[in-house]
């Protein structure tokens, strides 16, 4: 039994990442490396006004002064920043003016990827902005969404389009200080997506954006930046994949979220960047800085995170629970295998009163990997009634993978009630047992099991990804037991 | 911090220069102190405990205080009379006033610079120091620097102990901020059982400060009831580790209760080299006025088969603030450990806090583990019910509190030390049947 498991979990773990092909795509690059001279040609290349400059030269100046943190749970060769490409752009004529400009090599990577750019996908109702590299190459349903007011653009866009939105919002939830990967994006950020949904709308469709690493030696640094205006609503949604590269590749890119009074935003993300080869070799540096603020009363902020690709995982989503009656809601399912690394988790800032949020976090980890949970509940002395709740659970799948929970709870009121529990385990032999009995094959019992472990989380992301989630997760781990 | 080092450089230099092994064991761990310097808020170890604003030009080492025989008999927990005794004065041992009930067939206890140059210097070779893999911080080697001050006690092959073993740290703040570095080291053997309890006393008033070693070692079938008791009042500040080791398949059990202080650290180790083992650890810090208790454990398990069982409670009042750090490991080899912790705390006071860090790191797939932590106020639905019966809400509260301390204090096995642990905390608590 014991063997056959294994056989199983090897043959998972051979399972190929299969977005792993390159598209041949001309691309537009930057120079090798980091200068204060590459800052100015992205700033160049994007046409960007003087004070978006100004904002990348002080975030840069403010890198060269930081060191690269040591301290989370993860080892991983030195990066060289200066053999990196910090711009990289398929080569397009002009703007599109409708999606039958693109370049159709590029459309056909994003129908590969199961991601329709063409309006059909109007049935679904999603409206998509896709970025390659380091560009924004499609913005769908623009037109539409701008009936109600709301903008979703790309961030180049934005910064044309929308300069005193912009000044006012980025690096308003995460300074460029904040810390060294958050000052290396401000300082090269070269797109990403901007969402503004104005007071009182709910965002009639789902908005996604789709990012895709294409060509070699690049690092990706996207900027998002989503406000919801006094009782707005919106949800969004954001996919990654990678193709297949021996050498490792960095991908810091930036989130921020601002929430107003009775606002709501929900942000999930199925990260399936490519993980390395089963002997480690490869595979995306995943350093994310994602943080969002619930400025005004009653406003709410949800993440929710299915991580199953890159090599190195190193993200915290978070919530500033600033308004009274503010909740922040936090959900992941972070998967390793082979030799992946990931140390992931959540920030809960409770400062106003009555706030509340609430953790789950599904770790499962196979092959060799290593799988830390980190997270912070902090509770200032003025946050009267803080209520949190956290629960963190770890699958373990063989015995040469590891599981780490590093929980942080700080608590300055007395009236905050913090709630904690964590759990290690494995799938238990009478629990396959009791599939087997009725006829379920131990491959689909595990299947099963592992869902069942992780519905909590998948029941909150929207339909269309909950789909391709599950899918993620029975491809990453069917039938592995340990 | 800078004042402190001549004041300690000075001490070391003028220590009794001890015998064997020992001069270079403190000569080394001098340097290791010199180099590292004391723990700093950024060690991620001591990240909300600063020890190191302890350490001022006030610090007073030597000096050439008396502890006479009528102070100490008053320091004498009730009913202990008949206990083995072991008296720390100023944080170094005091052979003349300690007291052996027990046995010699039993029991040995002799200064720790003796044992080191006699039969017993293979087991301080080996165990001297073991502390230091679980916590290579200065304080540590700033103890050791210092080791031959310490005592030495083996407990024989299969003796039970008729009596405990009471130790009794006494400093005398009269005329500064008094450091003391006690270091103690238990050579549990084979199949033997003790009952093992250090308590504190500040004498004069003043400020002290204590930084404590206890290294333990338990053999096959061997069982430790170890009790810590902290009492001393608000102007003690303490730093101390209890390292203990099974090295054969064993029974080591653990009660901390923290009751005043300045600035409390504790360290608790659990290291379960061998298969079958199994531990305890209970924790109470029942915290008023400033005083802020630093609990961290760690239980190791490295064997198979393993079971460890953590529970820790703190209640804060006033501005007292409470932290816990529980790290369970489990070694790729340690299959089928059972490993359970829990910390629970209750904020009374306005201006408390409480910060938690229950830590699991994992690297076998058949175990059970789990951690839970809470932080919170009491149970308005149980007020009220008391509420209802006629009870006051003085009294309500303090049967409430009483009720969530007394699960620990139930778990200290002498029936002396128990009836007195308890009197302490029903004081505090203002609480009677």
């Amino acid at each position: 039994m014991h063997e056959e498991n294994d056989d199983i979990l090897e043959q998972v773990t051979s399972s190929e990442y299969k977005y792993g092909f390159v598209t041949d795509i001309e691309a537009d690059e930057a120079p090798r490396g980091l200068s204060e001279d590459t800052v100015r040609f992205i700033s160049a290349k994007k046409n960007e006004p003087a004070w978006m400059l100004a904002y990348r030269l002080k975030a840069y100046k403010h890198w060269l002064t930081m060191e690269e943190p040591k301290w989370p749970n993860v080892e991983y060769p030195p990066i060289n920043y200066q053999d990196i490409i910090y711009y990289s752009a398929p080569k397009q004529k002009i703007a599109p003016d409708s999606l039958d400009d693109i370049d159709p090599e590029l459309r056909k990577t994003f129908e590969k990827l199961g991601i329709s750019l063409n309006e059909q996908k109007r049935l679904s109702g999603v409206a998509v902005d896709a970025v390659i590299d380091s560009v924004s190459v499609a913005t769908t349903f623009k037109e539409e969404l701008s009936k109600v007011g709301v903008i979703f653009c790309s961030m180049s866009e934005a910064i044309q389009e929308h300069p005193e939105l912009i000044q006012k919002y980025l690096g308003s939830v995460v300074p460029a200080t904040d810390n060294y990967f958050t000052a290396l994006n401000s300082a090269v950020f070269s797109d990403g997506s901007f969402c503004f949904i104005p007071k009182g709308v709910r965002c009639p469709m789902e908005l996604s954006t789709y990012f895709r690493i294409n060509a070699a030696n690049t690092g990706q640094f996207e900027r998002t930046l989503i406000v919801a205006e006094d009782e707005a609503y919106v949800s969004y949604l954001e996919g990654c994949t990678a193709p297949m590269r021996d050498e490792n590749q960095l991908h810091a890119a930036v989130v921020e979220i601002v929430a107003m009074e009775k606002a709501e935003v929900k942000y999930s993300t199925v990260q399936n960047w490519y993980p390395g080869d089963k002997e480690g070799k490869g595979g995306i540096f995943n350093f994310v800085t994602k943080r969002g603020i619930c400025s005004g009363a009653h406003a709410k902020i949800s993440w929710t995170q299915v991580e199953t690709g890159s090599s190195i995982t190193w993200k915290y989503p978070s919530v500033i629970l600033k308004g009274d009656y503010s909740i922040g809601e936090f959900y992941s399912v972070a998967v390793t295998n082979n030799f992946q690394q990931a140390d992931t988790g959540t920030k809960m800032i409770h400062l106003g009163k009555n706030t509340k949020s609430r953790i789950v976090s599904k770790g499962i980890s196979a092959g060799k990997s290593q799988n830390s949970y980190r997270g912070l509940v902090s509770v200032a002395k003025n946050a009267g009634n803080a209520r949190n709740f956290s629960q963190c659970d770890s699958l373990l799948l063989g015995d040469k993978c590891g599981a780490h929970t590093f929980p942080y709870i700080e608590v300055k009121n007395n009236t905050a009630v913090v709630e904690h529990e964590a759990t290690t385990s494995k799938i238990g032999e009478d629990q396959i047992f009791y599939c087997n009995q009725r006829g379920i094959d131990t491959e689909t019992a595990v299947a099963l099991i592992v869902n069942g472990f992780a519905k909590e989380v998948m029941n909150q992301l929207p339909m269309e990804f909950a789909v391709e989630a599950q899918k993620l997760l029975a491809i990453s781990l069917e039938g592995s037991v340990g | 911090m800078m004042d402190a080092t001549n004041i300690l450089k000075e001490a070391f230099d003028k220590q009794n220069s001890p015998g064997g092994n020992l001069a270079e064991y403190q000569q080394q761990n001098w340097s290791m102190f010199s180099g590292l310097g004391l723990p700093a808020l950024k060690h991620e170890e001591w990240k909300y405990t600063r020890i190191s604003k302890v350490f001022t030009d006030k610090l007073v080492i030597n000096n050439d205080s008396h502890l006479s025989q009528d102070a100490l008999d008053n320091l004498i927990l009730k009913g202990t009379e008949n206990a083995n005794r072991i008296v720390f004065f100023n944080g170094r041992f005091l052979e003349a006033m300690s007291i052996t009930t027990d046995s010699a067939e039993a029991i040995c206890i002799k200064p720790l610079e003796k044992a080191a140059g006699d039969e017993d210097a293979d087991f301080v070779n080996t165990n001297l120091g073991h502390s230091q893999r679980y916590h290579g911080d200065g304080i540590n080697a700033l103890n050791a620097a210092f080791a031959n001050g310490g005592v030495y006690i083996r407990v024989n092959k299969g003796a039970i102990l008729n009596n405990p073993i009471i130790i009794y740290h006494v400093s005398d703040s009269s005329n500064g901020i008094r450091f003391s570095q006690p270091r103690i080291l238990v050579n549990i053997q084979e199949a033997a059982q003790v009952e093992l309890i250090e308590t504190y006393t500040n004498m004069g008033g003043g400020e002290t400060l204590t930084n404590e070693v206890v290294e333990i070692s338990a053999e096959k079938d061997a069982v430790l009831h170890y009790v810590k008791l902290q009492h001393e009042g608000e102007k003690t500040n303490h730093a101390g580790t209890t390292h203990i080791r099974q090295t054969g398949k064993c029974l080591t059990h653990a009660v901390t209760i923290t009751l005043s202080g300045a600035i409390v650290r504790n360290n608790l180790n659990m290291v379960m080299e061998a298969e079958h083992g199994e531990s305890h650890m209970y924790g109470l810090y029942l915290l008023n006025g400033n005083t802020l208790a630093d609990n961290h454990t760690i239980v190791d398990n490295a064997m198979p088969h393993c079971f460890s069982n953590e529970l820790y409670k703190g209640i804060m009042n006033d501005g007292s603030t409470g932290v816990f750090n529980g790290k369970i490991f489990v070694r790729k080899d340690a299959q089928k450990t059972n490993a359970y912790q829990s910390n629970k705390n209750i904020l009374v006071g306005e201006n408390a806090s409480a910060n938690t860090k229950p830590q699991l790191e994992i690297l076998a797939d058949d175990v059970k583990c789990s951690h839970g932590c809470t932080i919170g106020k009491l149970d308005e639905d149980a007020l009220f019910y008391l509420r209802a019966r006629g009870i006051s809400a003085d009294n309500a509260r303090s049967m409430l509190l009483h009720a969530f301390a007394i699960d620990i204090i139930e778990q200290i096995k002498n029936e002396e030390i128990r009836a007195y642990a308890e009197q302490m905390v029903d004081d505090r608590l203002s609480f009677s049947m």
